[in-house]
């Protein structure tokens, strides 16, 4: 008895060490292969399989003036909103480095406040804000700026402030994250040796906080691509994202088209994430900042 | 599973420890290997310390006793019984981690009491064991309190009172001193003496420092680069190294390069720099080999005037660097031959302060001499 | 001395910028008007009370409540289980697995939404509570892995070992130390899988149908027609919500950063 059971541990060994911890994951990675990898695949293959297997879907896009004038806008959607964001995102991730412990904290929680709200909600006060009796034209109307209200929302500019809005925090948090780690005593070093406020900024802050902004750009830039409830409540009819485009198939039920937008727009997704992880330090502050 | 089995009660510990076996143990991580063959008998009711650098394959080793880590090749055996296919919780060995590893979230009583609890003893009885093992380690009535509410000491007494509370017959301890200051270490270095003397069962301790080592064991096994390089008692591993990774690992040696010229009385005559020098060898070297010998620094001396042993070696030098170091000086000398040898000296009013670039001769028994 | 004048300037802008919108939307629940305008006109909480009597706004919330509690379940279990065999698995396998089971997190929620729409449709799990379940829970896993697998990358394994020497079976070892110790992220998991469910909008346009209608779903609806002061009590509603739990897992972390202080201590 004593004997068979040291002969079959002996055997088995190797391969039984990575055996529980494979069971362990197993049911979550079925899950997830029968609820969503598969479905995802099954539908993508409709780009190149109906009827038959094909290329034609993805040649027709490259001349596909609709498919061009979207990715258009969503890319240039994606960019405005992202350098927006870094504009208004890097004053507060400073300002939260620097701030007391208090203080910092109060910032956090109006940061992450908005973070943990619904996308439909806060798309739902940017309505109430811009629309044409919303509040941004009657307090212009009341200051005497303008005399009729503008045309605020559905346009383009309603699309990018929302946006912004909403993206924001991703575009703070990773750069507060790199900022905090950055070494008091080498700002007092460079304070000493006779660098002023703004040249300490420049020159030492604002290099160390690079990978905080890459990760940042990152983020904001690869989930604006893929953004759909905010462009369909605030943007006009004709500013499509991809996103919105690829639902109008759906509903058509022009399933090898929407597969084939699908693929294009996870394909960019896919590339900006593998070429930022190369970048120096963005990983590293994935990581922390995902915590 | 009776092997888990407690015995009857706390009194008067009629245990005797087990009798470790390791043969041929081997084990590779990423195809690297951490533990390269390793064979060792530990006595029933030993203290054996295996010592060696870090990388050294001591806590792989520890480990695989523990059952934590599986050898690749080679058997284990406890009371002569092979456990290489037990899982360490059917193992019954106590074991002492370097932070110790008390579960925060547990009470002392409760940390204590873990491993009785585990073995179906009733609440009643833990209690009184638990009480009965604080007494041992001097920390009655520490029951209520958390490990983060102690000191570094504390914890650790509190680790070795759970180890030892199911009365296992074998412990196993990680470096369980390193994370402590030196004071606190050498007054628990006692105590674990005590507590062996006391409870009669097989220590392996593990550690990378040499005096430790040296003042608790009964026994030291210098492992390196995955092998065991000498096992013995530490007046042998001392005085008796058997190569140069010992005698410079444990202490401090004098190398000088010699070749054999003959053998002696059992001792080997050697041609060193000039001078002809005695030493003791293991096993017989042949005339015309390089060898190394090796002495240690605090048995070297001046030669000076009451020195009238035959079998003394001695060569002239002069010396290069004197440090003061409190109780004793350390003076580094230049031999004719090229070769330089550190010499120690109890400093005291009465001996003669000595100067750099003072001609001296040196001199120390053939005895305190080996070959590695 | 201007210059840190205007950067304060700068950062608060910034912040009214991101809570202003949202307590506007709080602000105008409280309307007694029955359009949206501000400031309003009086206060009251006829909006609140329309929400509370509409058998439809409160059966999606019923139903949003119920699928978020499911999905709760469903992530926190399997989540919690890959998160320890992940611990243990060569980085190769952390690295593949870890890829699949986080990638909801990158994939445009667009894409997700109708992948799972196009076979959950031949299922008939279209305008089912199940679908949803189902769909959510993928949705929701990768927040339970972050917070559980960075938890168990800071627990010391050598008080796993400990619990085995000591005698304890690997279920026991995992009862007695590793799950007391995680239990707090495990919990700050389960709160982020419910707001993940409670506010998903996507999916639930595609696979809602007309049977089993969220709240973020029947607020989109109603968004369509009019932007009547109901939704700003909801929405206020569901913001209260979000904090409370924000709160709550706030609170956790800190426990587990305290419980994992404790097993570094000494």
């Amino acid at each position: 008895m004593a004997t068979v059971a040291i002969a079959s541990g002996r055997l088995s060994r190797a391969p039984l060490r990575h055996t529980a911890p494979i069971l362990l994951v197993a049911p979550l990675a079925l899950y997830m292969a029968a609820f969503y990898a598969l479905p995802l695949a099954s539908m993508l293959l409709r780009s190149i399989a109906d009827p038959t297997w094909t290329m034609e879907n993805y040649r027709r896009l490259a001349g596909d003036a609709v498919f061009l004038h979207v990715f258009g806008t969503t890319l240039r959607t994606a960019l405005i909103v992202t350098l927006g964001a870094l504009a208004f995102g890097y004053p507060v991730a400073l300002a939260l480095s620097r701030l007391r412990q208090g203080a910092a904290t109060l910032v956090l929680i109006i940061v992450l406040l908005p973070f943990w709200t619904s996308v439909l909600v806060r798309s739902y006060a940017w309505m109430v804000l811009l629309g044409r009796k919303g509040l941004v034209n009657e307090a212009l109307i009341a200051t005497g700026l303008i005399d009729a209200p503008l045309k605020l929302l559905n346009t383009p500019f309603a699309v990018h402030i929302a946006m912004i809005h909403i993206l924001l925090p991703y575009m703070i948090l990773p750069i507060a994250s790199v900022l905090r780690q950055i070494d008091g005593a080498l700002l007092r070093a460079a304070a000493g040796l006779g660098a002023p406020p703004r040249r300490v900024f420049l020159q030492v802050v604002l290099p160390l906080s690079i990978p905080g902004v890459a990760a940042g750009v990152l983020l904001v830039f690869v989930l604006s691509l893929g953004f759909y409830i905010t462009p369909a409540l605030v943007g006009g009819p004709r500013d499509l994202m991809l996103s919105m485009l690829i639902a109008q198939q759906v509903d058509l039920l022009n399933w090898p088209y929407a597969a084939c937008l699908s693929t294009a727009l996870l394909a960019a997704t896919l590339l900006l994430i593998l070429v930022s992880l190369r970048l120096p330090g963005v990983r590293d502050v994935l990581r922390t900042a995902t915590r | 599973m009776d092997g888990t089995a407690l015995p009857a009660t706390g009194q008067a510990q009629a245990l005797h420890g087990a009798s470790v076996v390791l043969s041929g143990i081997e084990k590779r991580f990423d195809n690297v290997g951490a533990v390269r063959g390793i064979s060792l008998d530990i006595l029933s009711g030993e203290f054996i310390t295996l010592l060696g650098p870090s990388g050294s394959g001591k806590t792989t080793t520890l480990m695989m006793i523990a059952g934590f880590e599986t050898p690749d090749a080679g058997d284990i055996t406890i009371d002569r019984r092979s456990v290489v296919a037990l899982p360490p919780y059917r193992r019954n060995i106590g074991m002492v981690f370097q932070n110790y590893a008390l579960f925060p979230h547990l009470t002392v009583a409760d940390n204590i009491g873990f491993p009785l609890k585990q073995r179906g003893v009733d609440r009643a009885t833990r209690a009184r064991l638990v009480a009965e093992s604080l007494d041992l380690v001097r920390l009655p009535g520490y029951q209520a309190r958390y490990p983060r509410q102690l000191s570094g000491g504390q914890q650790q007494r509190v680790a070795l009172a759970r180890s030892i509370v199911f009365h296992p017959r074998l412990l196993l301890m990680d470096e369980p001193l390193g994370a402590l200051d030196k004071q606190l270490r050498e007054s628990l270095q006692l105590e674990m003496r005590r507590l062996h003397a006391d409870l009669g069962i097989t220590f392996v301790y593990v550690t990378h420092d040499q005096e430790e080592a040296l003042t608790m064991s009964d026994r030291v096994a210098v492992m390196n680069e995955g092998l065991i390089a000498q096992v013995g008692t530490p007046e042998d591993l001392y005085d008796r190294p058997c190569d140069r990774f010992v005698a410079s690992f444990i202490g401090e040696s004098n190398f000088l390069p010699g070749v054999v010229r003959g053998n002696e009385d059992g001792m080997v005559v050697a041609d060193c720099g000039g001078a002809t020098l005695r030493a003791v060898a293991r096993i017989r070297h042949a005339p015309g080999e390089a060898v190394t010998l090796a002495a240690r620094p605090e048995r070297v001396h001046f030669a000076g005037v009451q020195d009238d042993r035959i079998r003394r070696n001695r060569m002239a030098a002069t010396i290069a660097e004197i440090v003061f170091a409190g109780e004793r000086r350390r003076y580094l000398c230049q031999c004719e031959g090229g070769v330089s040898i550190v010499l120690k000296e109890a400093s005291s009013a009465e001996i003669r302060p000595r100067v750099v670039g003072e001609r001296v001769e040196l001199a120390w028994s053939a005895a305190d001499t080996v070959i590695v | 001395m201007t210059g840190r004048i205007a950067f304060a300037l700068c950062w608060i802008l910034v912040l009214a910028f991101l809570a202003l919108p949202i307590l506007i939307v709080a602000a105008l629940s409280f309307s007694s008007a029955s359009y949206l305008t501000f400031p309003p006109p009086g206060f009251g909480v006829r909006w609140y009370r329309a929400y509370l009597g509409s058998s439809e706004w409160l059966a999606s919330t019923w139903l949003s409540f119920a699928v978020a509690a499911c999905v709760v379940v469903l992530a926190t279990i399997l989540g919690t289980l890959a998160s320890l065999g992940l611990a243990r698995l060569p980085r190769a396998m952390q690295a593949a697995f870890g890829a699949l089971i986080l990638s909801p997190l990158i994939v445009p929620g667009i894409v997700v939404a109708i992948g799972i729409y196009y076979v959950f449709a031949r299922y008939r799990l279209v305008g089912t509570p199940v679908g949803l379940v189902l769909a959510h829970t993928c949705l929701a896993v990768p927040f339970v892995v972050t917070s559980v697998s960075a938890s168990l990358a800071g627990l010391d394994r050598r008080l796993e070992q400990a619990a085995l020497s000591l005698g304890a079976t690997p279920w026991g070892t995992f009862r007695q130390v590793t799950l007391p110790l995680i239990r707090p992220s495990v919990f700050v998991g389960a709160l982020f899988a419910f707001i993940t469910s409670f506010d998903e909008l996507i999916v639930a346009l595609f696979l809602s149908g007309s049977g089993a209608i969220t709240l973020p779903r029947r607020m989109w609806d109603d968004l369509r027609f009019a932007i009547d002061p109901t939704i700003a009590a909801v929405s206020t509603l569901t913001i209260v919500l979000a904090a409370a739990l924000l709160g709550g897992a706030h609170i956790l972390r800190q426990q587990q950063i305290g419980r994992q202080i404790g097993t570094t201590d000494g």
